[in-house]
């Protein structure tokens, strides 16, 4: 009898705790207009609407198409995994024009999604089907590697060692553009730069990011760049601790030590489901296709506060250098295969 | 080489800090009789209480004890659970996983605007180096002791008073012996209830300094994602340990090691893939788990709550 009672109790609180931790659910403003409504949702991954990274800045590129544009948006947070199905359905169920997954974790689920359900529309962040794309989605990709090259290229300029590092959090396709686009940069800089590479092989294990970052500085290496997500945040304290530099990632993370992060590459997924809400408005839709967007259309750029510790005359050529990608003079490698080719041709 | 070798030490140092708090928890619930899965959750509401305090207190002492105080409180609620309403200690620990992570994210929300990654705290209003600027650069004891924060050799100093607590004293071996035959120690008029009450509440408390080690020693703030397993781990090295505090301490470390082995091999550009090298820890605790460490036996009333009525 107690223990049931017990048992009770405890479910029901766990649940509402859930609930409330939730927060406003598929928060959807209504927008009185005449004209056709467009309605537009997304799907955060687990690291939901707040969190400082790529599902908070999805969310306020929505709400700036719903202030620019007057689309109504929403959004529902993902707990875990094992959400994004049953998510993705409840967006299905309530009408929207468009639904995003935000996050490659997705991709299968929004997959799965976009072919029971051919006649809605879907789009899934850093993540591209290729050939296989059905004709209602639309996969969006960045070139990480337009803004780390940048971040890359600041590195082997204000280096004073010579050395410089990059951890990643894991060997994967997104990382190597970060990499490999930094490692250019670096070298574009300065060819003789000495570059340590390391993954943690976590999105998660600050201390581990914070060991490699450490051992790194002991070799040498005045600057580190993280890919690293959580991990990053101890590349970053150790920066702080051995004041030394760091550089941030996806947004501008400069908040985190702000004497010791010397710029971010950041990328603007705000910018991109700005832009594919504002295309779906004015009746197009890219079904079937994968957006590519980077430093020419604001995908990618580095952080506004790189000027907080960077010389003008760093900060001139730098804005130089990034009209010769836009304009396609300079080229950047996004996998270790074009490093090695892009080094041959312009590393001397 | 040597400064090479004195970075692994100082890594180890750092990683199994943290555990070795939680693990310490987990010993003295379950030398109590007393299963405690929940570490996890503890550790999650300890970290998080730590950097919400020290980011607003500027305190490093007082965000500490607060996260220590924030995971005794869900030590409360799993001693109610598990104590007075002899539910399943099991279910009630991983009730306080959920819980934690929970509450963590709902009042981040409170407390940063929405945010549920807490501000920064400043180096000077974290936990303070205590060897910090005393060794010259460069040398070996500046590689190890220079980046320590107080918090790991708290851990170390608390493994031996607990070690001294567990062993040298009357309420040590009372509280041994409601873990091994709580009715014959309930016959000898010791207060069983009483007992692991505060073993389950002292258990949360080093469970939340853990926590608290991550998000104001290791780094300076809190994410949902901080913990990640951690708590999972710590009971591990509580098992591996042979629910031992000088053993435990030493799985941990342990652990710890085989994380600073996996960074030094992994700055080499071997032809090892980075996953295969991560495994090296897990490898590592099989191996010797196997060969050196032998039957490991928990307190024969481990999870098994004490009701005064039962018949034997």
């Amino acid at each position: 009898m107690k223990k049931s009672f017990f048992v009770v109790v405890m479910i029901s609180l766990m649940l509402s705790f859930m609930l409330i931790s939730c927060g406003k659910k598929a928060e959807v403003e209504k927008k009185e207009d005449s004209v056709k409504a467009y309605k537009i949702s997304l799907v955060t991954d687990v690291g939901g609407v707040n969190d400082q990274s790529f599902n908070q800045s999805a969310w306020e590129g929505l709400s700036r198409a719903k202030k620019d544009l007057g689309i109504d948006v929403s959004y529902i947070e993902s707990k875990q995994d094992a959400d994004y199905m049953p998510n993705l359905e409840t967006l299905y169920d309530s009408n929207n024009d468009l639904i995003w997954g935000i996050g490659f974790k997705m991709a299968d689920r929004v997959l799965e999604a976009a072919k029971q359900n051919p006649e809605q529309k879907y789009a899934i962040i850093d993540y591209s089907y290729g050939d296989k794309t059905p004709a209602n989605t639309i996969g969006v990709l960045f070139k990480e590697q337009e803004a780390s090259f940048l971040v890359g290229y600041i590195a082997g300029k204000m280096s004073k060692t010579g050395k410089i590092g990059f951890v990643g959090g894991m060997d994967v396709p997104v990382i190597h553009r970060f990499q490999y686009g930094f490692d250019a940069g670096v070298l574009f800089a300065n060819p003789k730069t000495k570059i340590f590479e390391q993954y943690a092989e976590s999105f998660t294990n600050a201390a581990t990011g914070k060991a490699i970052a450490n051992q790194m500085y002991k070799n040498g290496a005045d600057i580190v760049f993280q890919a690293a997500g959580g991990a990053g945040d101890g590349v970053i304290e150790a920066a702080k601790e051995k004041n030394l530099w760091a550089i941030g990632v996806d947004r501008d993370q400069s908040d985190l030590a702000p004497k010791n992060v010397l710029t971010s590459a950041m990328k603007r997924v705000d910018n991109a489901i700005y832009d594919v809400s504002k295309k779906l408005k004015n009746g197009n839709f890219d079904g079937g296709k994968t957006l590519t967007y980077s430093l020419k259309d604001g995908g990618v750029d580095i952080a506004p506060t790189t000027k907080n510790h960077v010389p003008q005359s760093i900060l001139d050529e730098v804005a130089k250098i990034k009209e010769q990608i836009i304009s396609g003079k300079i080229t950047t490698p996004s996998s270790k295969a074009e490093f090695i080719e892009w080094k041959k041709a312009n590393i001397k | 080489m040597l400064n090479n070798l004195a970075l692994i030490i100082g890594v180890t140092l750092m990683y199994s800090t943290p555990l070795i708090f939680t693990a310490l928890g987990g010993v003295i619930s379950e030398k109590s009789g007393v299963v405690n899965i929940g570490l996890e959750g503890m550790m999650v509401i300890g970290a998080f209480i730590a950097a919400t305090v020290g980011y607003y207190s500027g305190n490093p002492w007082l965000a500490f004890v607060s996260g220590g105080l924030g995971g005794a409180f869900f030590g409360l609620l799993h001693a109610v659970a598990s104590v007075t309403f002899s539910a399943n200690q099991v279910v009630s620990g991983i009730a306080i996983n959920f819980l934690g992570p929970g509450v963590a994210l709902f009042l981040s929300r409170i407390f940063f605007n929405g945010a549920t990654t807490t501000r920064s705290i400043d180096l000077d209003n974290k936990i303070p180096r205590l060897l910090h600027g005393i060794f010259p650069n460069d040398s070996f004891l500046y590689y190890v002791f220079d980046n320590q924060y107080a918090t790991s050799y708290i851990a170390f100093i608390l493994v031996f008073i607990i070690w001294y607590l567990l062993k040298k004293t009357v309420f040590g071996l009372r509280l041994k012996s409601v873990g091994e035959h709580p009715a014959a120690a309930d016959t000898l008029g010791i207060n069983v209830f009483r007992i692991r009450y505060f073993a389950v509440i002292s258990s949360g408390f080093l469970a939340g300094l853990g926590g608290a080690t991550l998000s104001i020693s290791v780094v300076s703030n809190f994410r949902p994602t901080l913990v990640s397993g951690q708590g999972f781990i710590a009971l591990a090295a509580m098992i591996f340990g042979k629910w031992k505090p000088i053993e435990t301490m030493f799985a941990c470390l342990l652990f710890g090691l085989a994380q600073g082995l996996v960074i030094f091999v992994g700055q080499f550009d071997f032809h090892i893939s980075s996953q295969l090298l991560n495994m090296l820890p897990y490898i590592l605790t099989l191996i010797v788990l196997v060969i050196f460490v032998g039957k490991s036996v928990a307190p024969a009333a481990d999870g098994i709550p004490y009701e005064k009525e039962q018949k034997h």
